[in-house]
């Protein structure tokens, strides 16, 4: 099975492609890089990012920019998937979705309509476990952005580890947040992982943030060797 | 000890983390499980279990369709059985039902036609599927969409279909079923 990841960066869909490309062959990345800072589908900080996560990795990334708007960015992730389906004969769609029945079936819809196979393979899983399957992997993860009470700019830049994953999980048990930002709680950006090559070096990187909202924003960053 | 069915092609390695581990999660709090895959289970592997569940599978994976005959030990297994939704239809084409297209993704209204122990009223259910079942007269209706048939039970047999995802949405679903056939449970 020739597979294509539809990517963000961040750590579900880095993990999702991991996943994917233990059992059959990723052939290409895709990334939609949302306009809309609302898009419940595609915004989260750093989608450039991606462009060095694709060449760490050594794939091929189509990237498509999207208005965002409700429906029509799913008719700009229709055509970017079948871009895929056309250079690179893929025949499948890998997603990092877990627990959001939005995003799945919209996502199954588009691959359904194309006759792909659309795989997910952290569907459903336990979200901590998965936060430490990441860090068990050898993940260099970044929050990138913070959306939700009670989280601030502290946690902005911050690199999970299993510290932090104990203090997302207290969290989540005291305030309810997802812990590892399912509703959207947190943002994250890889810098490395077990298939890149290269790893990212962040050479230049602002904070905006404002009370329980706020994004790391890479300004610079370079491929580094290992 | 529950038997979970994996009803994912062999072409999709995947299905198994998509459509059977979140069953044996929800399972596991309550009993103990064992993983089959589809092609290893027939008359004699199942002693030992006393339920089956038949998982769902991916939207391109219609495989168990064409082969009814594998699971003609559901016939005469006499041990309560779920199916969801591959599952439910392989159940129903193996007691002379037919499938027929119908597709619906993403949260689906259903209304419970008749009490059960599944479920009650009308509720949003996760549906995954480019197929409804048409069931035999075998089986009683338990539950529709607007489009097609939700749930299922055989009249004699505790033989339970259900076409939603309630490892997605509305895992009480299959609690209810476990609870129902626990062979120690408290009355």
């Amino acid at each position: 099975m020739r597979l294509g990841v539809l990517f963000s960066g961040g750590k579900d869909s880095t993990l999702a492609l991991h996943n994917a490309a233990e059992k059959e062959k990723v052939v290409c990345l895709i990334t939609l890089v949302s306009e809309n800072k609302e898009s419940f589908m595609f915004h989260t900080p750093n989608i450039d990012v991606t462009g060095l996560q694709a060449e760490a990795l050594g794939l091929p990334l189509i990237r498509k920019v999207t208005e965002g708007k409700p429906e029509e960015e799913l008719t700009d992730l229709e055509e970017a998937i079948a871009q895929a389906v056309k250079d690179f004969q893929i025949d499948g769609i890998v997603t990092g979705a877990v627990e959001s029945v939005y995003q799945a079936a919209r996502i199954q819809q588009i691959c359904n309509r194309l006759g792909v196979w659309c795989v997910n393979p952290l569907w459903k899983r336990n979200q901590k476990a998965l936060l430490e399957e990441v860090v068990a992997e050898g993940f260099k993860t970044v929050i990138s952005g913070v959306f939700a009470y009670p989280l601030d700019k502290r946690w902005l830049g911050k690199q999970i580890d299993e510290d932090l994953i104990e203090k997302l999980v207290a969290l989540s048990e005291e305030y309810g947040l997802s812990p590892s930002g399912e509703g959207g709680e947190i943002e994250t950006t890889v810098l490395d992982a077990p298939l890149f090559k290269k790893k990212i070096e962040v050479l230049d990187s602002e904070v905006e943030a404002q009370g329980n909202s706020g994004v790391f924003r890479i300004k610079q960053a370079r491929l580094t060797e290992k | 000890m529950i038997l979970v069915v994996d009803m994912n092609s062999t072409e999709n390695p995947f299905g198994f983390y998509e459509f059977v581990l979140p069953i044996v999660s929800i399972a596991e709090e309550l009993e103990k499980c064992t993983v089959k895959h589809y092609l290893e289970v027939n008359e004699k592997s199942l002693s030992g279990y006393d339920k089956i569940i038949l998982s769902g599978s991916a939207l391109k994976n219609t495989v168990t369709f064409d082969q009814t005959a594998r699971f003609k030990w559901l016939k005469d297994c006499g041990k309560p059985v779920l199916g969801i939704c591959a599952g439910m239809q392989t159940i129903g084409l193996v007691f002379g039902g037919r499938v027929e297209k119908c597709r619906e993704i993403g949260m689906t209204e259903i209304t419970a036609s008749k009490a059960n122990i599944l479920f009650s009223s009308t509720f949003k259910v996760y549906a995954l599927h480019n197929y409804a079942l048409v069931p035999s007269t075998d089986f009683k209706v338990l539950a529709e969409s607007a489009n097609c048939v939700h749930a299922i039970k055989h009249k004699q047999k505790d033989v339970y279909g259900v076409l939603f995802h309630p490892e997605v949405r509305n895992k009480e679903v299959v609690e209810r079923f476990i609870s129902a056939f626990q062979v120690n449970r408290r009355i």
